[in-house]
């Protein structure tokens, strides 16, 4: 199994989400995150003063599935949160141990 | 004689004025500090009002407007004694309980203001103990100078509202206590934004409304004086906002929320001391002044003073009441649509004692809030520790926090 998380534009979220729904993932959890890469931060105005905000606003999605679909995830995420423009964000594949369902205590690829 | 219909309109204005302080000035501030101060000035301000209520009632009503000399009233209405149920304050066809109830509110105002000027790392004692100490040495007298039958007054210094007695004593105080405290870690390029900035625009459209009450209760009666005052208010304040707009929209293609709301505040600040005097065509003009001179003013403050005034009372407030008071002189011709000048009284020789009143206020207020500083500092303290500044005055003074929304604590 392996684990994605992706940092993403938040405002790509939902035609992300979309995207992966027709590609069968079993279920996604979303944060809101803030940080910086190439991209840096920006500048907003208050007051006429400038204020640079180092920490960008992200959406942090995380994602657990069998090891054969996750090619195919990274894949929907990469063309449907893309905009061509800096700041577009990242994604990372680990490798995934073990999951377990708390309700029912099924254990791996059940579990997902 | 009372007049129902003055009281009326008195009872009014009144109301409108504490709701410019609590919550809409609570508010302004609230949202333009970091959400781990929000708390804190919100209390600054609930505090303070009810703090100045009581030195109101206790003595400073009476040194402000009974009796006196050129300089200062005296105490013999100290505790309110002697003000029957039924008395007509003199003057007015109101009654004194709401005479004083009226300036209560605008005392309560006035030290609130300045509270911009210190927020994210004054102690909450140094809150109170200045906020006293200052309504009594710089508010009283000021006040009865201008409002009081004072020296001002006896000159002729026209300040319909408060240009003079509100915004000048409490921008120039800003700027001294802001210089006092220090800047705040990462002032002035490295600090965080406003956190919330619509709640900025909530409280600066209760100050809109609530000015109403400030300028053209001032009036005292309900009749045509009010109905101009609140006319031109009205118009300073929306050709105020128009400007500041244009001016970030020129400068930086965007025109911001809280630029366009900061321009209303400058112009009903502006407005203030000249709104008994002036027509709307006055208005226009303050309106375009007073945000050109403000927005100016709050980049002097930052890059040239290095004075970090946190809220700007200086740039908006201050400047603002102080060019109003200026302005005052000149926008009161009856051909401006003014009402005109008193006998033998020329632009010149008005315009003279306005800039003669706000350099005695801002010299007074300027001297007298450096002392109370120094007799705060040396009693409780000024500022925060660093730890406690960074971690938010909330949690570090009052132990609280203003948003516990996904990870509420557990009641033990």
């Amino acid at each position: 199994m392996k684990f994605i998380v992706a940092i993403i534009q938040p405002y790509r979220l939902d035609t992300v989400r979309e995207a992966l729904n027709d590609s069968g993932i079993s279920g996604l959890t979303v944060s809101e995150v803030r940080g910086y890469g190439r991209q840096r931060g920006h500048k907003e105005v208050y007051r006429g003063a400038e204020y640079s905000i180092n920490y960008v606003p992200k959406l942090k999605l995380e994602i657990a599935v069998d090891d054969e679909k996750a090619d195919e995830v990274t894949e929907t995420i990469m063309r449907t949160a893309r905009t061509g423009k800096i700041g577009d964000g990242k994604i990372f594949v680990f490798d995934l141990v073990s999951v377990t369902r708390i309700r029912t205590g099924e254990i791996g690829s059940q579990a997902l | 004689m009372i007049n129902g219909a003055d009281t009326a309109w008195m009872l009014t204005s009144t109301v409108l004025v504490l709701f410019m302080t609590l919550p809409g000035l609570a508010l302004f501030y609230a949202g333009l500090v970091r959400a781990k101060n929000v708390l804190s000035v919100l209390m600054h301000c609930v505090a303070v009002a009810s703090l100045i209520s009581v030195l109101w009632y206790a003595g400073a009503y009476s040194l402000v407007f009974v009796g006196g000399n050129a300089w200062i009233g005296d105490l013999s209405q100290a505790f309110l004694i002697g003000v029957g149920r039924n008395a007509v304050h003199a003057g007015t066809t109101i009654p004194d309980s709401v005479y004083i109830m009226y300036q209560m509110t605008f005392a309560i105002i006035t030290p609130g203001l300045i509270i911009g000027a210190y927020v994210e790392r004054i102690k909450f004692g140094a809150v109170l103990l200045f906020s006293g100490l200052w309504l009594m040495v710089v508010y009283v007298p000021v006040a009865h100078w201008v409002w009081g039958g004072g020296w001002l007054a006896a000159m002729g210094v026209k300040d319909f509202a408060g240009g003079i007695v509100v915004h000048t004593t409490a921008g120039i105080s800003a700027l001294v206590i802001a210089a006092a405290l220090g800047k705040r870690d990462g002032f002035p390029h490295q600090l965080q934004p406003p956190h919330a900035p619509w709640i900025v625009m909530v409280g600066a459209a209760m100050l809109w409304v609530g000015w109403f009450g400030f300028n053209a209760g001032s009036a005292l009666t309900a009749g045509a004086d009010a109905g101009m005052a609140m006319l031109v208010t009205h118009m300073a304040a929306a050709v105020a906002s128009l400007t500041w707009m244009a001016i970030e929209w020129t400068r930086f293609g965007k025109p911001s929320l809280v630029g366009t709301v900061t321009g209303t505040v400058a112009g009903l600040a502006t407005i203030t001391p000249a709104s008994g005097f002036v027509g709307p065509f006055g208005a226009l003009v303050i309106g375009v002044v007073s945000s050109t001179i403000c927005y100016c003013t709050v980049h002097l403050v930052k890059t040239r003073f290095t004075v970090d005034d946190a809220l700007d009372v200086f740039a908006v407030h201050g400047v603002g009441g102080m060019t109003g008071t200026l302005l005052t002189a000149i926008l009161m011709p009856v051909a401006l649509g003014g009402v005109g000048y008193g006998e033998g009284v020329t632009m010149g020789s008005q315009f003279g004692v306005q800039a003669l009143g706000v350099a005695a206020t801002a010299a007074w207020s300027g001297v007298a809030s450096l002392i109370l500083v120094k007799i705060t500092q040396a009693l409780v303290g000024l500022r925060v520790g660093r730890d406690a500044e960074t971690q938010g005055l909330d949690l570090t003074s009052h132990g609280e926090t203003g948003y516990n929304v996904a990870f509420g604590g557990t009641s033990q």
